[in-house]
């Protein structure tokens, strides 16, 4: 059983670590020429390969919204394009980057913990810095700026998805024609609602990338040790994505 | 040259060196010997500021490289060639593509030089045609010698080996002791080799160094260990003919002992 000092300094440490080892990751941009190709390859990892299940996640979400929004709306004063002027904007707002957030952690952020918990603990990350590499740039940039870039794609794409997906389901199973959905809306859409779902997805493609990372490349003891860092890395990806989530909404709406 | 000293190191409550000082002068080949577990892998991750030392210093041609700040240490590690103990290939790689990773990374060769020079690697530790094969597929000494191939590529000054025969058969064995000692001869390396093979270490080794109980329990050349009579370091010696089956010392320094 660590000390209590030990357990009350811990969380700072682990912070000051992890600030650190983005610090030591970022400051050496000058040699991206090097990680260049490590970029494309974890972009198609983070992205291409995570878009049927986005999409999925995506489109059921939409539909199940749009199900049960219409399934509370029993009072006949509330018109039914109200459904729409629900449905679309916790699409754009929420559910789109955190359904999206959510599936990264499980499968980008296991998978990159993973990875560079392995190569720690097969010495292949001392074998990098044993060349005179910047292990830390060369390993992490490349996750992290994936994550960066890829998730707003994603974003968008399960955002489109989950809105058609609720607009189908409305007209086909009767609870709200296409056209009464679109201008519900359309009536209540807010310019800033798009940017404050890119603004999500850019800070969740962050936290989960750089979080597993970090995870991954303090890894200790052995295959026991990958499986933790693998656990830890999606748990604590969704943790503070949530809180994250929670911050951008204060500080932003 | 390469000076190690008075270093001390430590894991939370545990002691693995305690004032151990070294010297390898330029061109010259040591050797580390001591039983599992005695910190001689700790010991050569010292060397190339992979672990830091709790009190002391590790100079590389008289710089201390705990000193200097890590793009200086990245440059004094780019004059090192490190066979790991377990091979540490990239896994996400083939085996032609760890080979040319140094190169790729580190020199303005072309694609075609660049080939030229890994088949070259993988010709010199008798692997050519595995080009293809991921470390996955490979055997346990495939991938050390893959590992030492990546190693060389790039014509260090200084390679340290990580018990570069462990795992072998005797006539690989023999080809990968030519090689290093071809290294050192012709090409003037610096060499650390870490072996618990005595055959080999009398091979190629200048000079010796014994690590037990924490310290450097004895250093010399190889004559001086044919002829020393410290009962620790016979009785490693000893124990290693054994396990071989053949003798590792000349008959002479047998009969003495
Ligand atoms: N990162 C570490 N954390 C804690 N203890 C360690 C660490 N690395 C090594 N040790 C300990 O240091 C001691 C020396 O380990 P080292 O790997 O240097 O042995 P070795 O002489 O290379 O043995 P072998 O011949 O089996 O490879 C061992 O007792 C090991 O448990
Ligand atoms: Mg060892």
């Amino acid at each position: 059983m660590p000390s209590l000092q030990l357990r009350l300094t811990k969380p700072f440490f682990s912070l000051g670590q992890y600030v650190l080892l983005l610090t030591k990751a970022f400051t050496s941009l000058g040699e991206f020429g090097l990680y260049r190709r490590n970029l494309f390859i974890q972009m198609v990892r983070v992205g291409i390969d995570s878009l049927p299940i986005v999409v999925m996640a995506a489109a059921f979400s939409g539909a199940v919204t749009t199900v049960q929004t219409a399934y509370q709306m029993t009072s006949p004063l509330i018109p039914r394009s109200t459904i729409g002027a629900i449905v679309v904007p916790s699409m754009i707002m929420e559910l789109g980057a955190v359904i999206t957030g959510f599936i990264l952690a499980g499968r980008v952020g296991a998978r990159i913990a993973a990875e560079l918990g392995t190569m720690r603990v097969t010495e292949q990350i001392d074998a990098l810095e044993a060349m005179g590499l910047n292990s830390v740039g060369y390993l992490i940039v490349p996750r992290v700026l994936a994550g960066v870039l890829m998730f707003p794609v994603l974003y968008v794409t399960a955002t489109f998805v989950g809105i058609g997906a609720g607009l189908l389901v409305a007209e086909f199973s009767g609870l709200v024609p296409i056209g009464e959905f679109v201008q519900g809306a359309r009536n209540y859409f807010q310019p800033f609602d798009p940017f404050f779902g890119l603004i999500k997805s850019l800070v969740f493609g962050f936290v989960i990338t750089s979080i597993s990372c970090y995870m991954g490349y303090f890894t200790e003891g052995g295959a026991e040790g990958v499986g933790r860092s693998t656990t830890q890395a999606a748990v604590m990806s969704c943790v503070y994505l949530l809180i994250a989530d929670l911050g951008l909404a204060i500080l932003l709406l | 040259m390469i000076q190690i000293e008075h270093i001390d190191k430590s894991f939370a409550e545990k002691t693995v060196l305690r004032d151990v000082s070294l010297e390898i002068p330029e061109g010259q080949t040591l050797a580390i010997i001591g039983r599992s577990g005695s910190g001689k892998s700790v010991l050569m991750k010292h060397i190339i500021g992979l672990l830091k030392p709790d009190r002391g210093r590790v100079l590389v041609d008289g710089i201390d490289i705990n000193e200097i700040s890590y793009r200086e240490l990245r440059q004094v590690r780019r004059q090192f060639g490190v066979l790991f103990q377990g091979g540490a290939l990239f896994d996400s790689m083939n085996t032609f593509e760890n080979v040319a990773f140094p190169l790729r990374t580190f020199t303005n060769d072309t694609d075609a030089e660049i080939r030229k020079e890994v088949e070259h690697c993988l010709d010199v530790v008798n692997l050519s045609g595995v080009g293809p094969k991921k470390p996955s597929e490979l055997s346990g000494g495939m991938k050390k010698r893959v590992a030492l191939a990546r190693a060389i590529s790039l014509r260090p000054r200084y390679i340290i080996y990580d018990e570069p025969t462990s795992g072998l058969d005797p006539e690989t064995s023999n080809t990968i002791n030519d090689l290093i000692k071809n290294l050192a001869d012709q090409l003037n390396v610096t060499s650390i080799v870490i072996s618990h093979d005595m055959h080999s270490v009398l091979k190629i080794a200048d000079r010796a160094a014994f690590l037990h109980a924490m310290r450097i329990h004895w250093v010399g050349t190889i004559a001086e260990m044919h002829r020393s009579d410290d009962a620790k370091l016979r009785a490693f010696v000893k124990a290693n003919e054994y396990a071989i089956g053949e003798s590792a010392l000349p008959s002479t320094a047998r009969a003495s002992s």
